[in-house]
């Protein structure tokens, strides 16, 4: 079956954004509820917050860069690495996927917008309420007097620390309210696209023709309401604890600390996978159309997709070894977490074989996969390893665990996330992003980010522990430090060219045209940018890839299906 | 300068059947699934400590079975149920009726709750603060009485405007989704019901 193309004379040309009152232009995108602008404020108000989660890494590293250093002192180093992660995971992490999968996914699905609307809007002003809850703890953590009081009992905040008596003031209640106001946000969000996925799709866009990224992000979401509840659930339990003199956590009255641990890792590992999946996401759309061929194993990957997010609720204890959970515990979970590497593994290979034989085209996207594609089989590895109790009890709590899971943050999700800016940017803004600034902040990052977490293995492996604020010189950790501490200038160049670019194309870069990477899926038959409807005439599609049918109506995919 | 939109075939084929789930229905499961995690995690923290608070009251001193509460509220699904039917049917007046019925009974198992906690609180001396039992009990029954409140709210604008003749036939799937959500909260009493009330004592 073939259709014809039908070409609209709809004018659709912008009205000239020039000469509006500021104004306006915030009172339009205050109260806008178009997915494709909430989407772009969830992006910037993660960029803004990766740069401020950014500087708390760079104090960080300054301060463990020489021995005895006292360049901050122990107590803002505490706020520091407990503000990073905090930061990074949920007001940066969450925020920016949840910004991709709100622009794309009903763009993908030949949707005119997210299925609630309104609801969208909601949760992203709830979640950008939450980051500024979170920072507002440095003014009014313990009262307008003592500046500087930003939580500092570790982003996973174990019990009893968290309890008054050990933690005075409320800047551990802005850390517990500044989590539970985001969760609500992230459930929101991910509520919105599953229904979106599920309800609005296009006419012809049966679930086995989705494009993988819309996929991932159902798997993402339907993971976020069993992962981002029981978060929610324990920070309610520590609020009323701490508020109101409930005994949930309160050793002394027989509570348990180790609840906590349980109730936070029941959340903490799956979130890994909520980070991972739409980083697969982004890398499932990129590398095919950089390889020139359709992705290999469709099937395979959705299943592996979804196998990674039902076997990642039963692998949370691995971060709890140390703890003592017995034979029988430690072996279902070391046991559960090797399991998780063979769905991932299927994915690590479909994406080879989908480059296997293709015209690969090394743009900036594309170099961006390849690295994350390097990395983050090396971050399976090392998750390996620490997946074996022995190993764990040894390197538990060291900085080989910090560079372990770096190499998944930064050297997987957030490469490909750095694709994806280079990928969809022509889409958003109609303008190219510059290739060349593009492959200087590649280069740069990439040797950074392995002057950084290659380097960090080492003096994990002699036994330096994470969160210490300093250490003594002759242990044989200096020198590690110190490359670490130079690879992260190196990083800091590559966002700095990142960055700029942003900028600089929006004014000077090249017009992108509506398909600048001759691409096959439904965004890219929307102008650039794309108008609020997104479709002027809702799409029919008849394969997985439509566009590809439309260029190529000799042999159109849906000869195949 | 004219640009030119979508360039995507549209003359699909028109005798496709495409139909797709309600958006409310959907939504509503999305919203039961992160529930039932957060309650989840309430009744895991309730069935770890039982037993294990270091003074009393014990849940078998002071906990008697809340029979008439339950009644009342399991009920109530049966009430809301016949309210959406009898929307479907466009019985509005029947439909204002089981609405009713439906607000009523919510609001007497919202009392026996309220009577149960003044006898614990006033006469017992349990509160969040007592121990273990109490910090559990009062958080999981006060968690599910929370969802009480929100559903009853949500009837009670169903009921007022159905009563102002708002309500129409093609609000039934609307009505059917609010729905949806009362009967969670029933079925949710009956996890908390059998853990409370039944294991814990």
């Amino acid at each position: 079956m073939t259709t014809t193309p039908v070409m609209e004379a709809i004018d659709v040309t912008p009205t000239p954004h020039q000469g509006r009152p500021p104004l306006n232009v915030i009172y339009e995108w205050v109260t806008t509820v178009d997915h494709k602008k909430i989407g772009l404020m969830y992006i910037g108000y993660a960029l803004v917050f990766l740069v401020i989660g950014g500087l708390e890494a760079i104090l960080m590293r300054i301060q463990l860069a020489v021995p005895n250093n006292h360049f901050v002192s122990p107590q803002v180093f505490n706020q520091l690495f407990t503000m990073h992660g905090t930061t990074m995971v949920f007001f940066v992490g969450m925020p920016i996927l949840f910004g991709f999968g709100n622009y794309l996914v009903p763009l993908m699905i030949g949707a005119r917008d997210m299925a609630f609307p309104r609801m969208n809007a909601f949760s992203f002003w709830i979640s950008a309420f939450a980051g500024l809850l979170l920072y507002f703890s440095y003014f009014g953590g313990s009262g307008l007097y003592a500046a500087g009081s930003a939580p500092d009992v570790g982003w996973f905040a174990y019990a009893p620390l968290t309890a008054k008596v050990f933690s005075p003031g409320h800047s551990t209640d802005y850390w517990t309210l500044a989590i539970l106001l985001s969760g609500v946000g992230s459930i929101g969000t991910a509520l919105n696209i599953v229904t979106t996925i599920l309800c609005m799709r296009c006419k012809g866009m049966k679930l086995s023709r989705m494009p993988l990224l819309v996929w991932l992000y159902l798997v993402m979401s339907g993971l976020v309401f069993v992962t981002i509840s029981p978060l929610t659930a324990a920070q309610i339990m520590l609020t009323l604890d701490r508020y109101l003199g409930a005994h949930f956590f309160d050793t002394q009255a027989g509570g348990s600390a180790v609840l906590w641990m349980h109730f936070f890792w029941i959340f903490g590992h799956p979130e890994v996978y909520v980070l991972v999946l739409p980083a697969f996401a982004f890398v499932n759309e990129i590398v095919p159309v950089f390889s020139r061929k359709a992705i290999f194993g469709y099937p395979a990957m959705v299943a592996a997709s979804v196998a990674i997010g039902f076997i990642s609720l039963s692998v949370w204890a691995h971060h709890m070894f140390t703890v003592g959970l017995g034979p029988a515990g430690n072996t279902f979970f070391v046991f559960a977490t090797m399991v998780i590497s063979v769905p991932t593994g299927i994915k690590i290979f479909n994406w080879l074989a989908t480059i296997w034989g293709g015209k690969v085209i090394f743009a900036v996207p594309m170099m961006f996969c390849v690295g994350f594609l390097f990395q983050f089989l090396i971050a399976g590895l090392t998750g390996i390893m620490l997946s074996a109790a022995p190993f764990d009890w040894q390197l538990g709590n060291s900085y080989f665990v910090v560079a372990h899971f770096h190499y998944v943050l930064v050297g997987s999700i957030l490469f490909a996330l750095f694709g994806a800016f280079y990928y969809w940017y022509p889409k958003v803004t109609g303008k190219m992003m510059s290739e060349r600034l593009g492959k200087w902040h590649f280069w740069l990052f990439l040797i950074g980010f392995h002057l950084t977490f290659d380097f960090m293995h080492v003096p994990g492996l002699l036994g330096m522990p994470r969160r210490i604020y300093t250490y003594e010189a002759g242990r044989g950790w200096e020198y590690w430090n110190l490359i670490v501490g130079i690879g992260a200038i190196f990083q800091v160049a590559g966002t700095l060219c990142f960055v700029f670019n942003l900028v600089w194309a929006y004014y000077r870069g090249k017009e992108a045209g509506h398909d600048p990477w001759d691409a096959w899926t439904l965004e890219w038959a929307t102008p650039s940018p794309p108008p609020s409807y997104n479709f002027a005439v809702e799409p029919t599609v008849n394969s997985r890839r439509p566009l590809w049918d439309l260029k190529h109506p000799e042999d159109p995919d849906s000869d195949y299906e | 300068m004219m640009k030119t939109a979508s360039t995507i075939p549209i003359d699909g084929p028109a005798e496709m059947q495409w139909t797709l789930p309600y958006r409310g229905t959907v939504g509503m499961a999305c919203l039961i699934v992160a529930e039932s995690a957060i309650f989840l995690i309430f009744v895991v923290a309730y069935i770890f400590y039982i037993g294990k608070s270091l003074s009393g009251p014990t849940p078998a001193q002071v906990l008697e079975l809340p029979i008439f509460g339950t009644i009342c509220l399991l009920s109530s699904s049966i009430t809301v149920h016949y309210a959406v039917s009898a929307l479907r049917k466009e019985n509005l007046r029947n439909c204002s009726l089981w609405l009713a019925g439906t607000v009523l009974l919510g609001t007497i198992f919202l009392i026996t709750t309220a009577q149960e906690w003044y006898h614990l609180i006033r006469y017992e001396g349990l509160t969040l603060q007592t121990n273990l039992f109490g910090t559990t009990y009062y958080s999981l029954v006060g968690l599910h009485a929370t969802h009480v409140v929100v559903g009853l709210i949500m009837l009670s604008i169903a009921l007022v405007l159905s009563l102002r003749g708002r309500v129409k036939e093609e609000h039934s799937e609307k009505l059917e989704v609010l729905s949806i959500y009362w009967h969670f909260v029933d079925a949710v009493w009956v996890v908390v019901f059998t853990v409370v009330y039944v294991l814990g004592r």
